[in-house]
């Protein structure tokens, strides 16, 4: 087997860092496989991803010591343009990346610039268009694309110019389930049938892992390789399936859904004696007697919302107890960040009624707004301004009107160890998202409001989330969380809302409505199923309770 | 509405010529149709004329405009034209020296010193001054509007593909400028709607201002992705082009670009000699293009699905050059309106026939393709 990609001895240095990011990394990518890279954010993953096609050292700066070659050609001597032709990058937004304004432009533009006769470019996107299902989109703007759409375009816009080694940084971590199998299908068509050689950098481990020929785990500026069952069992983190398997002690160690689930038939058996878990009702909620009852309770009836003449919500009616965990769930596009913008009372109802607490969201303002509602908006970013950590902390403080130190504390207890020196722009996304938090936090909300909060974390991240997200309830916070993220829904939510077209189309307790539907239950539940399982939690608690 | 529309494929789809495809316009095709219109309404301050050629260009932006992020911007140029014609019947009434008999009403006037004598400041207004002032922005009006009804007919990145291919990386740069503004303004309005989720409730002005500091950063950090997205895909890529060759042929255009402009200055200056007019200008524009197509010639890129310019084009084309050549030609004491004495606007038939040609690309040019999903998949709602 011919390699792809050679690593010899590589290490990178970024200037200014103390010590480099990639260090004395050695190895070898056959080609025609689909590589799957691993690690904590920060670790070095995104650098080793950029060194494929040469933007680091050319465009990043630094310093790269070693040999980096692709498919023959060493990256000391190409630059990323002169790589174009065998390596296809697709970023992490994609929409940043998007040069031309129309789907089918956007597909020619790379083949454009490499001189690719004009039939020739005919013929590819039209092969293209097919591949990835554009074919309906040929004509649309870049921007009325959804998610999944543009993940397919970019994808597709990197595959016109027939490159050898397609790289991913994180494809599916802003996918809905349905648009995340749609790009992985495509993704497996391309290794299967043209022998494409695929790395690919992804959080959401329970989602691609099965796929993976090889995975790279990249942690502290090192690199180990393995198979992924070999990778797997001696993780600190993986996914819901190998850590059931891991409590079952199953071995080979599965790593799809259907491995697992043919060897969980004797679990199924012995769990079916087992009395189900226990329903997460909020009764473990202090009681408040002395205050308001409508306070932490949400009440919306009949509410539109939408942007000019796009109707985005049409008669939705929801109801939130205090205390609860709700799930807001559904496609990219459906509706979810309008309802909980409309919630916070970033924009007004365009008919139908919304109580946060008893009051209009609308009406409230400054203090009264931050002790009612709290929002999370999917960019946390947007929330900071301040320069320094420290000061975005201090200004939490005061306009939350909480003593000294309340923001800072919270943001120690979410993610430890952040230097409060730091610019909020250079921090991880969950060390953003933990400032964000602990900013919205500082006021003591009664209704918090999440959009989207494990987008880009990594499991270490999302389980210190997860610890957080119980003690908050059972503070008596209610909380409301749009998410894709199946597996933190099964973990945290008490209810979940499906949202469809504007309208939502299913609402119930957590177990009824996540295992009614394939797309949206956890993998627990898919193995477990018709047990009433969730999350491998549980099912730890009741084995150990029957000894 | 009589008007051939996009989702419309109706009669107007055939003209005669048996069943026409839907295919965007070549976009120089519109700018030649919109810069006729812009020349045509300098030359006039006739109400009725301008307010012909806004009626066409509306209308025209009516049938064909596409479905893009561009498209608003006629209406942006209405807007603007609209505060145009306010500021400059505004200057006119304060500063202009009053015109004509019929005095409307009197404005304080403020006395200046003595170093600024000549300038009036408030005083007398006369009907004709306002008048004179709001046609002259009309104007202006309409020329803006011209440029706007381009733009939003073809977006600037489709006009970006007939540039020559020397000037590719020049075009892109441009390009990617112009849509940095939009998107930096969408996350203005994102992050100073947060500003309130941290319970700040100052004014709008001062919570942009507040918010700039992060807006900025975003929009620096979206565009070096963007320019590392170019580099992984190929922009910049050097044919086989020696560094001589390169640098002769960089010469070449900017000579002939520097030949243009002195032939442009000799057109212009009565005083100049009289060979850098016209013979300047030729041999200016003749060593630019050589160069152009020397190093166009030289570039590895090649173009998907070039526009093609067919008989639509030329027609309109033509028919903004046939509008811009009628105006220049026509006697311009017919063109602009007389408010000495104060008359009512006198229509010429031939230059208001032309404007009235111009509507023609309505109806004769393709219909857009339709950027809605097709039947295939849309068949069963």
């Amino acid at each position: 087997m011919t390699s792809a990609v050679r690593f010899e001895d590589v290490s990178v240095t970024y200037d200014g860092a103390d010590r480099p990011t990639l260090h004395r990394v050695t190895l070898d990518i056959p080609e025609g496989e689909l590589v799957l890279v691993v690690g904590e954010t920060g670790s070095g993953k995104s650098t080793l991803l950029r060194c494929l096609n040469g933007l680091v050292p050319h465009f990043t700066g630094g310093t790269l010591s070693g040999r980096v070659t692709v498919a023959g050609r060493d990256t000391r001597t190409h630059p990323p343009r002169e790589l174009a032709d065998i390596v296809g990058l697709v970023g992490q937004d994609p929409l940043a990346g998007f040069v031309a304004e129309i789907v089918e432009d956007e597909l020619a533009y790379g083949m454009e610039c490499l001189g690719i006769a004009p039939d020739t470019m005919r013929r590819r996107v039209e092969e293209t268009l097919d591949l990835l299902g554009l074919a309906d989109l040929r004509n649309r703007p870049l921007t009325a694309l959804s998610g999944g759409q543009r993940q397919r375009v970019a994808i597709g816009a990197a595959l016109t110019s027939h490159p050898r080694i397609l790289v991913l940084d994180e494809p599916t971590s802003a996918l809905d389930p349905g648009a995340a199998e749609e790009v992985l299908a495509a993704l497996q068509r391309l290794v299967h049938d043209l022998g494409i050689t695929v790395v690919m950098a992804e959080h959401r481990l329970e989602r691609v892992v099965q796929y993976a020929d090889q995975v790279l785990v990249v942690s502290g500026g090192q690199v180990t390789t393995g198979t992924p069952a070999a990778m797997m069992a001696g993780a600190p983190v993986a996914p819901p399936v190998v850590e059931l398997g891991r409590l079952a002690g199953w071995d080979p160690l599965p790593l799809s859904v259907r491995d697992a689930r043919r060897a969980a038939g004797p679990l199924r058996a012995q769990l079916r004696a087992l009395p189900p878990p226990a329903d997460p009702t909020p009764a473990a909620v202090e009681p408040r007697t002395t205050e308001d009852p409508e306070s932490g309770r949400i009440r919306v009836r009949r509410l539109r919302a939408g942007y000019r003449s796009v109707p985005v919500l049409r008669e939705v009616d929801l109801e939130v107890e205090r205390g609860e965990v709700l799930a807001l769930m559904g496609r990219n596009g459906a509706g979810k960040s309008t309802l909980l913008s409309v919630m916070a009372g970033m924009r007004p109802a365009d008919a139908g009624t919304v109580r946060m607490g008893g009051a209009d969201p609308v009406t409230l303002k400054g203090h009264a707004l931050l002790s009612t509602v709290g929002l999370v908006p999917q960019e946390p970013a947007d929330l900071l301004y301040a320069t320094t950590v420290g000061r975005e902390c201090g200004d939490a403080d005061a306009s939350a009107r909480a003593a000294v130190g309340t923001t800072a504390g919270i943001l120690s207890a979410l993610a430890p160890g952040i230097d409060a020196s730091r610019h909020p722009r250079d921090l991880s996304e969950g060390q953003r998202l933990a400032l964000a938090l602990a900013v919205v936090l500082a006021a003591s909300p009664t209704i918090l409001l999440l959009d989207e909060p494990t987008r880009g974390l990594d499991y270490g991240a999302k389980r210190r989330l997860i610890a957080f997200l119980r003690t908050v309830r059972r503070a008596g916070h209610t909380v409301v969380l749009a998410t894709h993220d199946v597996e933190l829904v099964a973990e945290v939510a008490s209810r979940v809302a499906v949202i469809a077209d504007g309208e939502i189309v299913a609402d119930g307790a957590t177990g009824t409505v996540v295992r009614s539907s394939p797309l949206f239950a956890p993998q627990v539940a898919k193995i477990l199923t018709p047990g009433p399982w969730l999350t491998v939690g549980e099912v730890a608690d009741a084995l150990q309770e029957s000894g | 509405m009589a008007l051939p529309t996009t989702t419309r494929p109706g009669p107007t789809a055939t003209v005669g010529l048996g069943v026409r495809l839907p295919r965007s316009l070549h976009p120089l095709a519109w700018w030649a149709w919109a810069l006729g219109l812009l020349v045509a309404a300098s030359r006039t301050t006739n109400p009725v004329l301008l307010g012909m050629i806004l009626g066409v260009l509306a209308l025209v932006v009516a049938a064909r405009r596409p479905e893009a992020a561009w498209a608003g911007a006629f209406s942006a140029a209405l807007r603007l034209g609209l505060v145009v014609i306010i500021a400059r019947t505004l200057m006119q009434v304060v500063l202009g020296d009053p015109i004509g008999l019929h005095v409307a009403f009197t404005l304080p006037q403020v006395a200046l010193p003595e170093f600024m004598a000549g300038v009036r400041l408030g005083g007398l207004v006369t009907w004709e001054s306002v008048l004179v002032g709001a046609t002259e922005g009309l104007r202006l009006a309409t020329m803006l509007v011209c440029v706007g009804a381009a733009n939003s007919l073809t977006p600037p990145s489709r006009l970006l593909r007939s540039v020559p291919a020397a000037l590719y990386e020049i075009g892109v740069a441009v390009v990617v400028a112009l849509t940095f503004a939009p998107h930096l303004l969408a996350d203005a309005r994102r992050v100073s709607a947060a500003r309130r989720l941290r319970g700040h409730d100052e004014g709008r002005i001062s919570a942009f201002a507040r918010s700039s500091g992060p807006v900025l950063d975003g929009g620096l950090e979206r565009s070096i992705q963007l320019a590392a997205a170019m580099d992984s895909r190929g922009y910049g890529r050097a044919g086989q082009v020696s560094d001589h060759e390169r640098r002769t042929q960089a010469g070449l255009v900017l000579a002939g670009f520097v030949g243009v402009l002195l032939g442009l200055y000799g057109l212009f200056d009565s005083a100049a000699p009289r060979l850098l007019g016209w013979p300047m200008l030729a041999l200016g524009a003749i060593v630019a293009v050589a160069g152009l197509r020397a190093a166009g010639r030289r570039s590895p890129r090649t173009a998907y699905r070039p526009d093609r310019w067919q008989w639509p084009e030329w027609l309109t084309a033509l028919v903004g050059a046939l509008t811009a050549i009628t105006f220049i030609l026509w006697p311009s004491s017919a063109l602009l309106l007389s408010t000495t004495p104060l008359a009512w606007p006198e229509l010429s038939v031939v230059p208001a026939l032309t404007v009235l040609m111009a509507l023609g690309p309505a109806f004769w040019t393709p219909p857009l393709p339709s950027s809605a999903i097709p039947s295939t998949s849309g068949g069963t709602r």
